[in-house]
């Protein structure tokens, strides 16, 4: 019932969003269309913005990947998942989440059909997926786009956030599906 | 430390691919990626250009603004450097919400005009704010009510209930959500008295 809900609500949130916008602004005495072409005009300068930021990031994380560096690491992690519970299966999975959105999302597919939506394993790393973000791509594309070189603690940040959400995932289906 | 990371990530998969033999991986991974950023900036573009449009009617409309006032005890708590009625805490709430609805296309967008508008308050503007760094805490921790994908890749694997790791997910994510909250404001503490101010 209430993924329902939630699922009737991420259809209609865009149109409701275009509908009433624009209708609110015209009453409000609002150029509607002059105003939607001013703003549009900055998604362009934005966009093109973040590209350096992207290929760099994205060149480093490429090459990391497709050498096999990132096999030896989840080699490296296997005791430390022993320890807390958890399928060695699932470590490149949390190591490519902060990495890459589609890549996570590729491994995460790859782990549901090979041991079954409804298996452990498979039920884990749904959890894990929807838990967190890509971090690094965030934090790339967002400072990117204002010029941001130094990160403060900015990163520090989003891999703790990163890592609880791993290990509440692994907690709460441990907990609920074992 | 993001230049460390960059640096490590970079050299050590060179010297993965050198140590096993095909080097050649190297130049394709590299060629590849740089191409696929480009792809993903110029698919960016449109997506940016609509709901910054949107957006500056709702701007204009002051409904930005009245959103910000709206949620004003959270963001006077979660931002104390930015003023209480600045437009860039309208962007933050945008952003979140979308980003809680699953509307990741819209979230983009809304996240970038709020870096822009912390940008206009931050006094050194190649370092991160406190600001930016509490709203890309929440950002990259936010909780997602529907995670709508993963849901789509269960029920084609042919999962008996596609949605049964709703539950398990918003728990998880609001684990993050508060170690996020709770992290940022240490580390806040820790820099101010580490850099003075």
């Amino acid at each position: 019932m209430f993924t329902y809900l939630i699922n009737i609500v991420s259809v209609w949130a865009i149109p409701f969003l275009l509908f009433i916008i624009p209708l609110v602004g015209y009453f409000k005495g609002v150029k509607v269309y002059e105003a939607f072409v001013k703003g549009a005009g900055d998604g362009f300068y934005t966009a093109i913005k973040i590209i350096p930021f992207l290929v760099g990031m994205l060149v480093a994380l490429g090459v990391f990947r497709a050498s096999g560096a990132m096999d030896i690491f989840a080699q490296l992690l296997n005791p430390v998942m022993s320890f807390i519970n958890a399928p060695a299966e699932i470590i490149p999975l949390a190591l490519m989440r902060p990495l890459s959105g589609g890549g996570a999302l590729g491994i995460a597919a790859e782990l549901i059909g090979a041991y079954g939506p409804d298996s452990f394993i498979g039920r884990l790393a749904s959890t894990m997926q929807g838990s967190t973000d890509t971090t690094f791509y965030v934090l790339t594309v967002y400072f990117g786009s204002v010029g941001i070189i130094r990160y403060r603690y900015a990163l520090t940040l989003g891999l703790l956030a990163d890592i609880s959400g791993l290990l509440a995932s692994i907690y709460i289906v441990n907990l609920l599906f074992k | 430390m993001v230049n460390l990371i960059w640096l490590f990530l970079l050299l050590c998969g060179i010297v993965v691919a050198a140590i096993n033999g095909n080097i050649e991986v190297v130049t394709k991974s590299a060629l590849d990626a740089a191409q696929t950023s480009v792809t993903i900036a110029l698919e960016l573009i449109g997506i940016m250009a609509l709901w910054l449009g949107i957006l500056k009617i709702a701007e204009e409309a002051g409904l930005v603004r009245a959103l910000a006032k709206l949620v004003m005890p959270i963001t006077v708590f979660l931002f104390p450097s930015v003023p209480k009625d600045h437009p860039a805490l309208g962007s933050i709430v945008m952003n979140l919400s979308a980003n809680i609805l699953g509307l990741g296309n819209a979230a983009t967008p809304f996240g970038l005009k709020a870096m822009k508008e912390l940008q206009s308050l931050n006094k050194k503007p190649e370092e991160a704010s406190e600001a930016m760094c509490t709203f890309l805490a929440l950002n990259t921790s936010c909780i997602t009510l529907i995670p709508a994908t993963i849901i789509g890749i269960r029920a084609s694997a042919g999962s008996n209930n596609p949605s049964e790791i709703v539950g398990t997910t918003i728990f998880a994510t609001a684990c993050a959500m508060l170690v996020a909250i709770t992290a940022d404001r240490i580390l806040r503490h820790r820099y101010r008295k580490k850099h003075g101010g």
